[in-house]
């Protein structure tokens, strides 16, 4: 029997009338790449932010190791280890690459000495050396953050994330708007994040030979319903995802 | 920051602060003025600098501090409604001791005080962003001086007469001069060290990306109030000295000036640079130097000069003076790139 880390059940969303997600269930194994896909405008993203809490679901519930999550708030379910990236990349950009990672240092225990407390310990700058050089970065640490190239960025808002030291991880298109050479790298760099550090991952993807050579369980969204579940093989050839791709109804 | 840029400021600055008085008489009032602008943008870029809140309501908690400051200077000797209710029939007279435990007490007083309204005004109005926020502060500015001014126990709209200080005006005045710049000194060493902290990185995130920092797991309406409240302390103590400068103290024009000194500490601030620590420093010194310099020479002229300062600095020269140099020496500021240990 596999342990699930996240358990999403029957999970509804609406915006005004639009229904995002509805009745959306998955089940993302603990240690493991899952992969979730969808057309563009399936409710990939909504489950992505009911999940990490950035809106109220409108019923269902969503569990992390067991413990309901559906109703706290975007700080303290990362405070539990689940971290999200974004799809449109976010990072501090006025600061340098150095000050990114050192404020993504975990925030599980911080107490109020804590936050007046030293940023550079001895420690922590090996460590964000280690994951600048880990994602190619390092040369540039010291530069705004915000003057790096769009993909360099994707990288330092992934190597924050490892910074952070998660469990989980929720990627939102990771591979999107970085060149086809670059994209190897990453996909080595996420694989090694998941074998190296254990980091679960659940990853949006459009690229599909990327997600195809990732993920060992996908979950497919159309229309806001879970469309179909499977090994990578089986979703590639799963009629259903075929035609919803297509855009066949 | 550059440590060696900060060194070629500290020195100059500190012989300039402590000899003043003394070289410059006549002006030791503008100069202790001064510091104490200094500090009002020292600490506005706490907040619209490092945090990017922009609020234009900072002076509540300057007003605040005077106000606690009073009622610590005199409730510790008289009975404050009778007092305030006499209108200045009533002279107390303390004694030296008197009047210095009051003083040390109202100013610590004072900074306390503002630091928990600080706390207590950031979990309602920290809900608010952008320009929002700045209106949302402006808002508690002007409603602070306005309420003052109906409550009679404080004095009201006649306001309060200060203890007055045992010696010399000369002697007063060197007190207070020296105060204002020891306080302004406290301000910069504070921040400079808050900033170094994690509490900096911090409000530095919030400042570019709050919702990614919630992301991050970031305590940031906690992270939020300290600003606000550590902001305030020092304002509140800069109250205090006010206060006791001047003499009398009235909500309108000399606790919560909302639109000169309010407005000052916003226009020093973005004419130095803001999210930097010397940029406030150097602004206020800029800004000040030319305001008093135009109340000399150009009396009536020198709401304009002011004007178009704020105008060039907002149309031509966002970054202010630390921006600037930020911009055109980034080597300077440890802006590199190294390829030393890339690639291992």
């Amino acid at each position: 029997m596999t342990d699930y880390v996240i358990e999403v059940s029957g999970v509804s969303k609406s915006y005004g009338g639009v229904v995002a997600n509805h009745e959306v269930s998955m089940q993302v194994p603990v240690g493991k790449i899952t992969g979730l896909i969808g057309p563009n405008g399936s409710g990939k993203t909504t489950l992505f932010n009911s999940i990490v809490g950035y809106h109220p679901i409108d019923q269902g519930s969503i569990k992390f190791k067991g413990q309901e999550i559906s109703n706290l708030r975007v700080p303290q379910i990362a405070r539990l280890g689940l971290l999200r990236t974004f799809q449109q990349t976010r990072i501090y950009s006025n600061m340098n690459c150095i000050d990114n990672m050192l404020i993504s240092v975990p925030t599980r225990n911080m107490t109020f000495r804590g936050m007046f407390g030293e940023r550079d310990a001895k420690a922590t700058m090996d460590e964000v050396d280690h994951l600048l050089d880990f994602v190619g970065l390092y040369g540039k640490r010291r530069l705004r953050s915000g003057d790096l190239s769009f993909g360099q960025q994707k990288l330092l808002e992934f190597a924050m994330a490892l910074m952070n030291k998660p469990e989980v991880l929720l990627l939102d298109e990771p591979t999107a708007g970085i060149n086809p050479t670059l994209i190897n790298g990453l996909i080595d760099r996420l694989r090694r994040a998941n074998e190296e550090f254990g980091i679960t991952l659940l990853v949006i993807e459009h690229n599909m030979r990327v997600i195809m050579n990732m993920a060992e369980s996908i979950y497919c969204l159309a229309h806001g319903e879970m469309l179909a579940h499977g090994a990578p093989e089986d979703i590639q050839n799963d009629q259903r995802v075929i035609d919803a791709y297509l855009g066949a109804h | 920051m550059n440590k060696n840029f900060s060194m070629k400021l500290h020195f100059p600055l500190l012989v300039f602060g402590i000899a003043a008085p003394l070289v410059f008489p006549a002006l030791q009032y503008q100069i202790a003025t001064l510091w104490i602008m200094v500090l009002f943008a020292l600490t506005w870029d706490v907040m619209g600098g490092q945090m990017g809140y922009n609020s234009l309501g900072n002076i509540l908690f300057f007003g605040i501090g005077m106000y606690a400051s009073a009622l610590m200077q005199i409730g510790q000797f008289a009975d404050i409604a009778a007092f305030t209710a006499a209108r200045g029939a009533i002279v107390i007279h303390y004694t030296d001791a008197q009047y210095y435990q009051g003083l040390v007490l109202g100013i610590l007083c004072s900074g306390f005080v503002a630091s928990a309204c600080a706390f207590a005004l950031g979990w309602t109005v920290f809900g608010l962003r952008g320009p929002y926020f700045a209106i949302g502060t402006l808002g508690m500015a002007l409603a602070a001086g306005e309420l003052m001014g109906t409550w009679e126990w404080v004095g009201g709209g006649s306001g309060i007469a200060m203890p007055v200080f045992p010696g010399s005006s000369e002697a007063k005045g060197l007190t207070f001069y020296y105060l204002s710049f020891a306080a302004a000194i406290l301000t910069f060493a504070a921040l400079q060290w808050i900033y170094k902290t994690r509490f900096g990185l911090a409000i530095n995130a919030i400042r570019d990306d709050e919702e990614k920092a919630e992301a991050m797991g970031i305590h940031t309406l906690r992270y939020k109030s300290f600003a606000w409240a550590i902001s305030a302390f020092f304002l509140g103590i800069s109250g205090a000295l006010f206060g006791n400068i001047v003499g009398y103290i009235e909500p309108l024009e000399v606790a919560f000036p909302t639109v000169t000194f309010g407005i000052f500490m916003v226009a020093m601030t973005l004419l130095g640079g803001k999210g930097t620590l010397w940029g406030p420093v150097l602004g206020a010194i800029l800004f000040h130097t030319v305001k008093e310099a135009t109340w000399t020479y150009f009396l009536g002229w020198q709401w304009v000069a002011l004007g178009v300062l704020i105008i060039i600095n907002v149309v031509f020269f966002q970054q202010g003076i630390m921006g600037w140099l930020m911009d055109k020496f980034p080597e300077k500021f440890g802006i590199v790139v190294e390829d030393k240990g890339a690639g291992k």
